[in-house]
């Protein structure tokens, strides 16, 4: 590989990297900063075509009813779902609302008593509560997928779990925790012919692998904007168009109805029957501008910086011999997340002496409580990396846990 | 090139109190225990104290778990300042440990009586941490209220 991870051509589009030169930021997995041209389009929304989108027939609310379409036509190619079915692209808040409206609004659908929701064991919470919820509703089970020390779930356990009772499998397609990236093409299949469903967290995939939904072949599919350097409060689900259609909305009132009488409603079409209330149209068009700030360096390109960043960070963290690793070894296997624990010292001290030294970490349990206790731990540090990262920025957080060896005499 | 706000907080008092603990073992002939747990993070921490009932002053205090460095040395803190104190003044620093870490001011002469405690003040801005610095006292508070519950009922 001939990547240079010293040279750092893309740190001057992110005003905050240049405001705090001395910084290094490695939690982007929590959330991404964002460039420039995210920030100036958030600002040209409001100064250009600011209104109500949907609701006023003069040209601003056009116009800004217009950007909303433009964003879902490209965020639908973004994904791989088509252009074409921009009508599928759904705007929520986030990854976690996007989920609960699957769960509240498309498993009561699918879901009996004594049916199976099947998930894996490195959900987020925000993909795991809100099946819980679903299920003790539903009066089904929630089975667990469980994975080795390297994070790799079998094709014997896919198996075992997926059965005729399974009507739903919702599976994080990146972990934010070990990085590793789940074989979700292949629970869609075993789903699939079994007659259930198959819903994809992409949360952490969007940022930094090419997603293909048609070639996953999954029927939902959600992620936040505030990942992939957009703006924070725009989430996305996306969903095949019929299971969408037949789905009642989630969230009711304004913008998502077609007519109202005293008593009832008729619900507008997809994706508006999903869209209750004004959207932050601003948002939504910054997240446009950051999909296309990202398709003009290039996701590939990206990619292979941050797995160049990644076996750098691997390779240092050896150096230290009072360092853990959790997950997998092989730092190919990890995208954007590297998790570790310095062993005697406590995550949250760890992150906080590093504080002190200017890096940036995530110390805590990540969200993902059930994953750390089953692998043994109640908290972890997880180092991430995006492709605004360079080698001085790892280098700053092996001389930061340097200082914090010295300090807590774990050498 | 460290920036101070976190720093700071990992004192040398904090750090030889994490280090060294005197008062981390368990209390074998303790009067009341009690277990505190950190909800932000699942860390669990033991307290013990030994309570002359006659007399209502704590004889021994301890405590035992694993927790980060800033429970730890609070914890460590509160057990060397409870020693020989009476239970009614116990609440009283918990009520004036408790108040500080959640940003009140403290007049000189309570900041005496909390002594290196005191110096966990600006814990008090750091809001994820906070949970830490509270553990022991808040362990502290379950046993007291706990015991006047006890005695209310007798
Ligand atoms: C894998 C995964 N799923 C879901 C979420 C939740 O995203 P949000 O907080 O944007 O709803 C996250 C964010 O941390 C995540 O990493």
């Amino acid at each position: 590989m001939s990547i240079d991870i010293a040279a750092n051509p893309y740190k001057k589009d992110f005003p905050l990297l240049v405001k705090h030169p001395d910084l290094a930021f490695l939690d982007s997995a929590a959330t991404a900063q964002r460039p420039e041209v995210v920030l100036a389009a958030e600002r040209e929304f409001y100064e250009t075509m600011n209104a109500n989108p949907l609701r006023g027939l003069y040209e601003l609310s056009i116009r800004a009813t217009e950007s909303i379409g433009n964003a879902r036509k490209h965020i639908a190619a973004f994904i791989g779902a088509g252009e074409e079915n921009y009508r599928d692209i759904v705007f929520t808040r986030n990854t976690s609302e996007s989920l609960n409206l699957l769960a509240y609004s498309f498993a009561p659908t699918v879901l009996e008593e004594g049916d199976e929701v099947c998930i894996t064991i490195m959900e987020h919470h925000s993909n795991m509560i809100p099946w819980q919820q679903a299920c003790k509703r539903a009066g089904a089970k929630l089975v667990y997928l469980y994975c080795d020390e390297n994070g790799q779930i079998s094709e014997e356990e896919m198996q075992k779990k997926i059965g005729p009772k399974t009507k739903i499998v919702s599976a994080v397609h990146v972990s934010n925790v070990l990085g590793v990236e789940n074989p979700v093409k292949r629970l869609a299949e075993l789903v699939h012919a079994q007659g259930g469903y198959m819903i994809v967290d992409g949360a952490q995939s969007v940022p930094h692998i090419k997603v293909d939904v048609k070639d996953l072949d999954c029927d939902f599919f959600a992620f936040s904007g505030h990942k992939i350097f957009g703006p924070m409060g725009i989430g996305v689900l996306w969903g095949r168009h019929e299971l969408l259609d037949a789905m009642p909305p989630f969230l009711t009132g304004g913008e998502m109805i077609e007519s109202v009488s005293e008593q009832d409603a008729v619900w507008s079409e997809v994706p508006e029957k999903f869209e209750a209330g004004t959207q932050d149209a601003a948002g939504i068009y910054a997240t446009d501008a950051a999909l296309t700030y990202v398709e003009q360096i290039g996701l590939d390109k990206m990619e292979e910086r941050e797995a160049a960043l990644m076996a750098y960070l691997a390779e240092r963290m050896e150096e230290l011999p009072y360092i853990e690793v959790v997950g997998p070894k092989d730092p190919a296997k990890r995208y954007g997340a590297f998790s570790f624990n310095v062993k005697g010292v406590h995550p949250h001290d760890v992150s906080g002496i590093l504080s002190g030294e200017n890096v940036a970490i995530r110390a805590g349990h990540h969200c993902a409580q059930p994953l750390l206790l089953y692998m043994g731990m109640h908290t972890c540090c997880r180092a991430s990396v995006a492709f605004y990262n360079d080698k001085h920025d790892i280098d700053s957080l092996i001389d930061a846990l340097d200082v914090l060896g010295g300090m807590f005499n774990v050498k | 090139m460290s920036n101070s706000t976190t720093t700071s907080i990992y004192s040398a008092a904090l750090m030889d109190h994490n280090a060294h603990p005197d008062y981390k073992y368990e209390l074998e002939d303790a009067t009341y225990s009690h277990d505190g747990i950190n909800a932000s993070c699942g860390d669990e921490m033991t307290l013990y104290l030994k309570v002359n009932n006659d007399t209502n002053v704590i004889e021994e205090a301890s405590f035992t778990g694993h927790v980060c460095a800033i429970s730890q040395a609070s914890a460590d803190m509160m057990a060397g300042l409870l020693e020989g104190e009476s239970i009614e003044e116990a609440k009283r620093l918990s009520g004036l440990f408790i108040g500080m870490i959640q940003g009140n001011e403290l007049s000189d002469e309570d900041k005496e009586d909390l002594d290196e405690a005191a110096e966990l003040q600006s814990i008090s801005r750091m809001p994820a941490r906070v949970k830490c610095a509270e553990l022991a006292w808040r362990t502290l508070n379950g046993i007291l209220s706990e015991r006047d519950k006890e005695l209310a009922g007798k």
